[in-house]
């Protein structure tokens, strides 16, 4: 089992037709059941083609009434991301996974508004994506470092989460889904909403929780979790000596109360009852120690 | 990407915030000249850097004659300020800002940012103007007032109102208050600001609401519709390597320590740079080549951390996954022999094609040091920067 896609998942790929939307839809499409599972491609003004025995379509409504698809993967420029999300909202979709790198915030921001009272879930933007293992992946992981299992992966980097799912794999753990949520400060799914999912799934039987340094979702995750979560969760922040004041603007750090450092999260989450690892090299480790 | 408060001024008059008249000057003689032009009886002498805490550094004097503002525009124009935020090597002032002075009354706070929980941009208004806000927040939260901005509708006139109360304008200041405000958002919107101050937004004798310091910064995501920003950056106030890197597409920081570190992924290289440190080493910086890691890339990269006199030994850490190891290890290769590598070299790889892109490194001939995990990596590259 898994959380958000799985094998009967229907993806379409909004940019197919750019450099990355082409290289990536072909390696999901190789990975599990991607055959099945990538049904569309929408680029504007080249409906009626189709890229690796896809179709085409100039629009998502159309592709949705057309294929059943019911999640977008986005990898359509920075200019033009924003919009592309708003299609695949306006077209009421499940899911979005938005991959882009480089959204202006003020995009993202009318964007989120947008969205308020929309189905639509998003995820990302400036994320790896999403892989469900030996189902479906959807995103520019490598699927090869995954493999099936009890473990939920939730993280707001790219490489760092592979260097998670690789340290499972040593230690013959699987995962049941690993969600990138992507490291913009205007986004979709935070930690919180990610963690209330792998909860719920039968199959998951505990989460690796990896963030970083800014905001506070990863203290208001860990609060949720001391409340609700009946699963072990175990967390690693990145950015422990990342110089203060150079990622967040210094008014940045004011309006969610002083926080937002790496050690102010660790503390947090701590005290919620997660048990967190300071060496990056020592998530797996840790993880398997609480598993029961 | 930040500007100076001289040109934050000239894009908040066009948005009609009220600011006191200025001349920036980029010599002695032109601020003796912007004095005269200026004719007010009292000037004020503003260093131009982009860190801020410029008055308690000695950056700000006002000047109450000709001979004054001489005196201090000599005095400040080529010194080397220090301030909080430039650290202790300092900034040298090479531009400076001649202001007419100000009959302050009342010193308020107003900042502007991207609040990330509630999606908006939040205002933040407090009566302790002039102040270092970090501090306000710590000591008097009660003292802060936060506004959330709706983006379809903008700054509202009541939003505006209630803004100006709390931080105790007199009612018959509102409008002009209101201007000042609803100006500043609709900059900030326009221009896709990442942060904006006035600290102080100040009351005047002559009852006149207006902005006497500005502060703003830009979202660089969004620079490529802004070419206007754009023209305004200043090369001199950023950190030559940082420039640098940005030229190659590479995200660089320096830091103090002495132990480079070459990752893919900002998380990673962040914690990479953690277990750094938890193992005793001093991080020299922090490099993120991104998910593209060619040869050129890695080979700028080297270049950029060897120009550290300080540096002792580098780390390459990465977790190739759609970029495969046998081609980052070539570009590690081929990167080491072009820059002639004068310190150790730890590698970590992992991911797609790991044993190939390993077997490359042992057969390079050079003395590169393989790592089979971030912790035997850390371990070694501390090592041999101890020597």
């Amino acid at each position: 089992m898994s959380i958000l896609i799985d094998r009967n998942t229907r993806v379409l790929t909004q940019g197919i037709t750019g450099k990355t939307g082409m290289f990536h839809t072909k390696m999901c499409q190789e990975y599990a059941f991607g055959k099945e599972c990538f049904v569309a491609g929408v680029t504007p003004k080249k409906g009626g083609q189709s890229y690796e025995g896809i179709p085409i379509f100039d629009s998502v409504k159309e592709a949705k009434e057309q294929t059943g698809a019911n999640v977008s993967v986005i990898y359509v420029p920075p200019p033009f991301a924003a919009a592309a999300i708003d299609e695949a909202v306006e077209a009421e979709l499940d899911l979005v996974i938005c991959i882009t790198e480089g959204i202006p915030v003020r995009d993202m921001i009318r964007t989120r508004y947008k969205m308020q009272g929309k189905k639509t879930v998003l995820i990302g933007p400036n994320c790896p994506g999403l892989i469900t293992p030996d189902e479906i992946k959807i995103g520019i992981m490598p699927g090869h470092i995954h493999k099936k299992g009890p473990i939920g992966v939730v993280s707001r980097s790219g490489t760092l989460t592979y260097e998670a799912v690789g340290q499972l794999r040593e230690l013959g753990l699987g995962q049941s889904s690993c969600v990138g949520i992507g490291g913009d400060p205007v986004n979709g799914m935070k930690h919180i909403d990610v963690l209330k999912l792998f909860n719920q799934d039968p199959h998951t039987e505990a989460v690796i929780m990896v963030g970083e340094i800014g905001g506070d979702d990863e203290e208001t995750c860990a609060r949720w979790i001391k409340d609700n979560m009946t699963k072990p969760v175990i967390g690693f922040i990145a950015g422990v000596t990342a110089p203060p004041g150079k990622r967040m603007g210094h008014a940045g750090a004011i309006i969610s109360g002083g926080h937002g450092t790496a050690q102010e999260k660790l503390s947090v989450m701590e005290a919620c009852g997660i048990k967190v690892t300071r060496n990056p090299a020592e998530m797996g480790k840790t993880l398997k120690s609480v598993l029961k | 990407m930040k500007i100076h408060e001289y040109q934050a001024k000239e894009i908040l008059r066009q948005y009609g915030v009220p600011t006191p008249r200025g001349i920036p000057c980029f010599s002695v003689d032109e601020a003796i000249q912007a004095g005269r032009t200026l004719a007010s009886s009292v000037a004020v002498v503003k260093a131009q850097i982009h860190a801020g805490g410029r008055g308690k550094g000695g950056g700000v004097k006002v000047a109450k004659s000709p001979d004054e503002l001489k005196t201090y525009a000599g005095q400040i124009f080529g010194m080397n300020l220090v301030t909080h935020q430039t650290g202790p090597q300092g900034q040298p002032v090479r531009r400076l800002l001649i202001e007419e002075g100000a009959d302050i009354k009342k010193e308020l706070y107003i900042g502007m940012v991207v609040d990330r929980k509630s999606q908006r941009v939040a205002l933040m208004a407090s009566p302790e103007g002039g102040m270092d806000i970090e501090e306000v927040a710590e000591k008097s939260p009660d003292k802060i007032l936060t506004v959330l901005i709706d983006p379809m509708t903008g700054l509202t006139l009541e939003q505006c109102n209630t803004v100006s109360q709390f931080i105790g304008v007199e009612q018959e200041l509102w409008p002009q208050s209101a201007t000042l405000l609803q100006g500043l958002y609709k900059a900030f919107d326009e221009k896709d600001a990442s942060l904006a101050e006035i600290n102080p937004m100040v009351v005047t004798g002559d009852k006149r609401v207006l902005a006497l310091d500005a502060k703003m910064n830009f979202d660089s995501n969004a620079l490529y519709r802004h070419p206007e920003i754009v023209a305004l950056r200043d090369l001199d106030e950023e950190d030559p390597s940082e420039i640098e890197a940005s030229r190659f597409d590479l995200s660089y920081i320096s830091l103090d320590g002495n132990i480079g570190c070459l990752v893919n992924g900002a998380g990673l290289a962040m914690a990479t740079m953690d277990i750094v440190k938890l193992y005793g080493g001093n991080p020299a910086n922090f490099l993120d080549v991104g998910g593209g890691a060619t040869t050129e890339k890695v080979t700028e990269a080297f270049k950029l951390m060897l120009k550290n006199p300080d540096l002792k030994a580098i780390l390459v850490n990465i977790f190739g996954g759609i970029m495969k190891c046998d081609v980052i290890a070539t570009g590690v290769v081929e990167a080491a022999k072009q820059v002639k590598l004068s310190v150790p070299l730890v590698v970590r790889l992992e991911g797609t094609n790991v044993e190939l892109g390993k077997q490359i490194l042992a057969q390079s001939g050079l003395p590169i040091i393989s790592a089979n995990n971030m912790a035997d990596a850390a371990e070694k590259v501390v090592a041999a920067a101890r020597g």
